[in-house]
């Protein structure tokens, strides 16, 4: 598999960044470990998921500081949100997203779908000229488009600074609290993808792989 | 038993590492810069004027519960909430013309706005509550700012820890038209546990710069010789100054 600079680029700094973005917010909700719909909310009967505190290993800085947590939490976001958007723009300028990551009608006809399901459950994961799959592209497509502007959108959505052009959405949702809801469950949808991304890595030639994701990849002849 | 305790070495020095790190200058400038980029992106994208949602009274929280401090410790304080503060001062001082001290009875009498607006704990709840008060910008005009003056700073009756609490803003906020000096919550008089008698409203920012128990309120061109120089009792905690974020 043959992968673009930018791609490099954008895949090892996007890892980075979400590392200390996922284990600085185990930290924040550490300081409130209640989740509510709707607008407002602060009392255990008023939440739909009391969490539980996240161990000092699993946050940064490893023992509890809701303010340093913030300060690595709203910092890492710029790189992170900045780094996303101009990733977008070179998979469209280049044409990435269209060529690679966006599906074609033929591919959501049922005989492919089940096809392509049946080869990961066989893990026979020979790409036919270098081309992602159907379940890749869903899933990068969902990452890239939805999961990840996810991030960006539901944390502006909790911002009370940015409440007044938030408004529409946070009506679409429910309030704020739907939104730092959202926020945690699109958090945790990452975390999964993260676990299934890395044992298909691992379960289909996993240091070439690897290496091509740094090194880009032998040329096409 | 010498392996397990180098591995735990090792552990826990990688936990330190992320914690030493952020002590460091250049990690506490990148967070000041970052903390910079988000006041004036938010404000670039959503304009000083614009208003936090108000919502409808069928939205208010059946209880708005307290935080921080809950009360003022003091038999002072104590005989002063029974009797009605009748002798509470909101001083206005610093950098005005006419300095100030209203009484409760001159706050009430000013023009006053109510708005039914929701409080975001930095903790991650929210409560929405009514509240009732006269714009700061009013009072702030009635002092007469005089040049030189940016930033206002809450002066507060409580003491969280053993510190006194405090906050302040700059004027953009200082002007903003839902920032007020509230007396009044869900139509009655500020409860104890919310800052009783008079609490900020701060409703761009989170719930730690909304001052409670306010004694004195004045006008500053720096932050800097005031408690720990970081403008607020949270901020000189490790908090950020602004918090809109």
């Amino acid at each position: 598999m043959r992968h673009a600079l930018s791609t490099r680029l954008w895949h090892w700094t996007n890892f980075a960044c979400l590392v200390v973005l996922f284990m600085s917010g185990l930290n924040i909700s550490n300081a409130h470990p209640r989740l509510y719909w709707g607008e407002w909310g602060f009392s255990a009967a008023q939440a739909w998921l009391v969490l539980p505190k996240f161990p000092g290993w699993s946050t940064i800085p490893g023992y509890y500081s809701l303010a340093s947590a913030r300060d690595w939490h709203t910092a890492v976001a710029w790189p992170f949100a900045v780094g996303l958007a101009l990733f977008w723009l070179a998979i469209l300028a280049k044409g990435h997203f269209k060529r690679d990551i966006m599906t074609r009608a033929p591919e959501w006809r049922w005989p492919a779908i089940r096809a392509d399901l049946a080869a990961h459950l066989r893990l026979d994961f020979d790409h036919v000229g270098r081309k992602y799959n159907f379940l890749q592209k869903l899933s990068y497509g969902l990452v890239l488009g939805l999961l990840l502007p996810g991030m960006v959108i539901t944390g502006l959505g909790i911002s009370p600074g940015m409440e007044p052009v938030m408004r529409p959405l946070l009506d679409a949702v429910g309030g704020r609290q739907s939104m730092r809801s959202l926020h945690f469950i699109v958090a945790w949808s990452l975390v999964a993808f993260l676990i299934l991304h890395v044992a298909l890595v691992l379960l289909s030639n996993p240091l070439r792989q690897m290496r091509d994701m740094i090194t880009g990849g032998e040329r096409a002849a | 038993m010498r392996r397990r305790g180098i591995i735990a070495g090792i552990g826990a020095g990688f936990l330190g590492g992320c914690a030493k790190v952020s002590e460091s200058r250049t990690a506490q400038s990148l967070f000041d810069m970052a903390e910079g980029w988000h006041r004036s992106s938010q404000r670039f994208l959503t304009g000083r004027e614009a208003l936090a949602t108000e919502f409808d009274r069928s939205h208010i929280s059946p209880f708005f519960r307290g935080n921080g401090s809950q009360t003022v410790n003091t038999p002072e304080y104590r005989a002063a909430a029974v009797a009605g503060f009748p002798d509470w001062r909101l001083t206005v001082t610093g950098l005005v013309a006419h300095p100030l001290a209203l009484t409760l009875e001159n706050i009430r009498r000013l023009p006053q706005r109510t708005q039914v607006t929701r409080h975001d704990c930095v903790e991650g709840w929210s409560a929405i509550g009514e509240w009732t008060g006269p714009q700061l910008s009013l009072i702030l005009r009635g002092a007469q700012l005089l040049p030189g003056a940016r930033f206002i700073v809450f002066r507060c009756a409580d003491t969280l820890n053993g510190a006194p609490y405090y906050e302040s803003i700059d004027m953009i906020d200082a002007f903003h038209p839902q920032t007020i000096v509230a007396h009044r919550l869900n139509g009655q008089a500020l409860p104890e546990r919310n800052g009783a008698p008079l609490r900020l409203r701060v409703e761009r920012q989170l719930g730690y710069k909304h001052a409670k128990y306010l004694t004195g309120i004045e006008a500053v061109a720096s932050l800097a010789g005031i408690g720990g120089g970081q403008g607020g009792y949270w901020e000189d905690r490790g908090y950020q100054w602004y918090a809109g974020i």
